[in-house]
C-alpha cells in the first residue's frame, strides 16, 4: 500500500557521525556482503572485473573537502543511504503498491515481486537512496537490514544493521528515533544532529551528526619555530660568481 | 536527467493522440462513417502506440496490471487508469459514429475529459517531483496541456482553433523554458543542504563514492548535449510552432496539414527530449554536478 502511516510506534533508524568517520568503506562492502545474500534480490555487477565495472550498492560513501572562511581545509566522509524518511515520497509514487512504510517501526521497505521496475521512485528520492538492479530489473533500496535486527538465529549483538555491525570507528549508531529516551535520540540532542535536505520536506529519520569543530593552531607551531627559520642568504663575491657558474653547468 | 526514448515518444505521441481524442469526443469535427474511422484510427495508434512505448522502460511490463491498484496516492497509476478509462469511453462513443452514424454525445464529453486528464496526470508524474525542481513547475501540467490541445486541433483539421491554441502553447513554452532555467537557483537545494556542511565552509564534491559510474549517474546525470540547448531550443520552436502556424496561414490543402503535422510532431519530439536532458535532479548535487 503505497500511502503512507499517519504514525510509525516506532522510527528505527540510523545516526551517522560525521566526525568519526574514517571514510574506510567497510560498511559499504559488509553492506552489500549481507544483503546480495539475504533479503530479496541479490545485488549485482556488470563487468565487475572488465574495464567498466559497475553494480548496485544501498550504501555510498562520498567524500567532500570543507574549506571554512579561514583556516585549513577539512575532508568530510559521507555515508549515504535511505534515511527511511517520514514523509517519504518514493512510497506515495510507486504505482503498484510495491513500496511502502511499515506501521511497526517506520522502514520503508520494496516488494519486489509487485515492482515493474518503473523507476519512478528512484526519481522522487532526493538522496539517490534507491537503485534499480540492472540484472533483476528490480528497485533495491536500505531495508535498514530487516533480516538481521529481528532475527533470532543470530547472537544478540549482531541484532543491528551490517554496516553498524562492521564500522571500526563507531561513527554508525542504530535505534529508535522516535523514541526521546533512546541513546540514538539522546545523541542526536547532544551533538545537534541534523537532517539532509529539509527542504524537500521528506522529514528523514536518519540523523547526521556535523563535525565537531578542530582545534586551531593559533599564530605558532611552536616556542622553537624561530629558531628553526632558514638562515641562507643571498651570496656575495665570489661565493655568488662560484654559484651562477655552477648554475650554468 | 536520462532521456530515454521510450518515455519521450510516449509523451509526445500519446499527448498528441490524446489531444485528437479530446477533440472527436467534443464532436469537432463532427465526422461519421469512414471519416471518423479513419480519424479514430490515427488517434488510438498514437494514444495506444505511446503507451507501449512507455512500457519498454519497465523492467517488468508483465507486472504492469498492478499499476492500475495504487490510484489513491500515485499519478503513475492515475495516469494508467484514465487512459484506460479514455480509451474504452472513446472506443463506445467512436463505434457509435463509425458504425451506427449515431453521435452520443455526453459519451463523447465524458471521453474528452478522460482524454484530457490523462494528459494532466501524465504531467503531474513529473510536475510532482520537487526533486527536480525544473519539473516541480505549475507551468509543467499547463505546457502539456496546451501542447496536447493545439497538436490534436491540428490534427483534427480544426484550423481556427490550431491557429488559436498553437501560439498559446507557444508562449508556455517559452515561459516554461525561462522559468525552469532558474529553477534549482530558487529551490533553495545546494551541496550545502544536501549534506548539512554549509556551516562549516564551503562545500566542494571531492571523491564520489566508487570510480565507475552507477545507476544514478547514468539516470539522474545526463549533461552531454545541454550544451546545445539553445540551438535546439530554436529548432523545436521553429519546428514545432512557428511552422505549423505559417503553413495553416497560407492556402491550405491536405498536403500543408499533413506537412504542418509532421513538422509539429517533430518539434514536439525535440522539445521533450529537451525537457529530459535539461533537468537536473537533485541528487546530481551529491556527485558535485548537475
Ligand atoms: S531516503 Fe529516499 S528511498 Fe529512503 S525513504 Fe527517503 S525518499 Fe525514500
Ligand atoms: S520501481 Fe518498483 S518500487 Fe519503484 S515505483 Fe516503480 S514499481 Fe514501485
Ligand atoms: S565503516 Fe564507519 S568509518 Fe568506515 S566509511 Fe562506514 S561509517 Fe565511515
Amino acid at each position: 500500500m503505497t500511502q503512507l502511516p499517519e504514525t510509525t510506534t516506532r522510527k528505527l533508524g540510523l545516526v551517522i557521525d560525521l566526525d568519526t568517520c574514517v571514510g574506510c568503506h567497510a560498511c559499504v562492502v559488509s553492506c552489500k556482503g549481507w544483503n546480495t545474500e539475504n533479503y530479496g534480490a541479490p545485488l549485482s555487477d556488470q563487468e565487475a572485473y572488465g574495464a567498466d565495472p559497475s553494480g548496485t550498492f544501498l550504501n555510498r560513501v562520498h567524500s567532500y573537502e570543507v574549506q571554512p572562511d579561514d583556516g585549513a581545509a577539512q575532508l568530510i566522509h559521507f555515508p549515504k543511504s535511505c534515511l527511511h524518511c517520514e514523509d517519504a515520497p518514493c512510497v506515495t509514487v510507486c504505482p503498484t503498491g510495491a513500496s511502502y512504510k511499515r506501521t511497526e517501526d517506520g522502514i520503508v521497505l520494496v516488494n519486489e515481486r509487485d515492482c515493474i521496475g518503473c523507476g519512478l521512485c528512484a526519481w522522487a528520492c532526493p538522496y539517490g537512496a534507491r537503485e534499480m538492479d540492472a540484472a533483476e530489473k528490480v528497485m533495491k533500496k536500505c531495508t535498514l537490514c530487516v533480516d538481521r535486527i529481528y532475527n533470532e538465529n543470530l547472537p544478540e549483538v549482531d541484532r543491528v544493521p551490517a554496516c553498524v555491525r562492521t564500522c571500526p570507528a563507531g561513527a554508525r549508531h542504530f535505534g529508535d528515533l522516535g523514541d526521546p529516551d533512546s541513546d540514538v535520540s539522546k545523541l542526536v540532542e547532544e551533538r545537534g544532529g541534523m537532517d539532509l535536505m529539509p527542504e524537500m520536506g521528506t522529514k528523514p529519520v536518519n540523523k547526521y551528526l556535523p563535525p565537531r569543530p578542530k582545534d586551531r593552531i593559533e599564530d605558532q607551531i611552536d616556542i622553537l619555530a624561530p629558531l628553526l627559520a632558514p638562515v641562507a642568504e643571498e651570496p656575495k663575491g665570489f661565493m655568488a660568481w662560484l654559484d651562477k657558474a655552477l648554475e650554468k653547468i | 536527467m536520462h532521456p530515454a526514448r521510450s518515455v519521450i515518444l510516449f509523451t509526445t505521441l500519446s499527448g498528441l493522440g490524446f489531444g485528437l481524442l479530446f477533440w472527436l469526443g467534443i464532436g469537432l469535427p463532427k465526422a461519421t462513417g469512414w471519416i471518423a474511422f479513419v480519424f479514430f484510427v490515427i488517434a488510438y495508434a498514437l494514444a495506444v502506440g505511446g503507451l507501449l512505448a512507455s512500457t519498454f522502460h519497465l523492467g517488468h511490463p508483465e507486472r504492469a496490471i498492478k499499476a492500475f491498484s495504487q490510484w489513491r496516492s500515485s499519478w503513475l497509476s492515475r495516469e494508467g487508469v484514465c487512459a484506460v478509462a479514455a480509451l474504452v469511453v472513446m472506443a463506445i462513443y467512436g463505434a457509435g459514429l463509425v458504425f451506427l452514424g449515431e453521435r452520443w454525445a455526453i459519451l463523447g464529453w465524458i471521453g474528452a475529459a478522460l482524454s484530457v486528464g490523462t494528459v494532466f496526470t501524465t504531467s503531474m508524474i513529473y510536475a510532482q517531483l520537487k526533486t527536480v525542481p525544473r519539473w516541480n513547475l505549475t507551468l509543467t501540467p499547463f505546457l502539456f496541456l496546451t501542447l496536447s490541445i493545439a497538436g490534436g486541433a491540428l490534427m483534427a483539421g480544426e484550423v481556427s482553433w490550431a491557429l488559436t491554441l498553437l501560439p498559446v502553447a507557444a508562449a508556455f513554452q517559452v515561459a516554461y523554458w525561462i522559468t525552469g532555467d532558474t529553477a534549482l537557483r530558487r529551490s533553495g537545494t545546494t551541496l550545502a543542504s544536501a549534506t548539512g556542511l554549509g556551516d562549516v565552509g564551503q562545500v566542494r564534491a571531492f571523491e564520489p563514492p566508487h570510480t565507475g559510474p552507477n545507476y544514478l549517474m547514468k539516470e539522474f546525470m545526463f549533461v552531454v548535449g545541454r550544451k546545445h540547448a539553445v540551438k535546439l531550443r530554436i529548432f523545436a520552436f521553429a519546428l514545432g510552432y512557428a511552422a505549423p502556424i505559417l503553413l495553416l496561414t497560407v492556402p491550405f490543402g491536405h498536403w500543408e496539414a499533413a506537412l504542418a503535422v509532421v513538422c509539429h510532431l517533430g518539434g514536439v519530439y525535440v522539445s521533450r527530449w529537451l525537457f529530459f536532458a535539461q533537468a537536473e535532479h537533485v541528487v546530481g548535487l551529491y556527485y558535485g554536478k548537475r
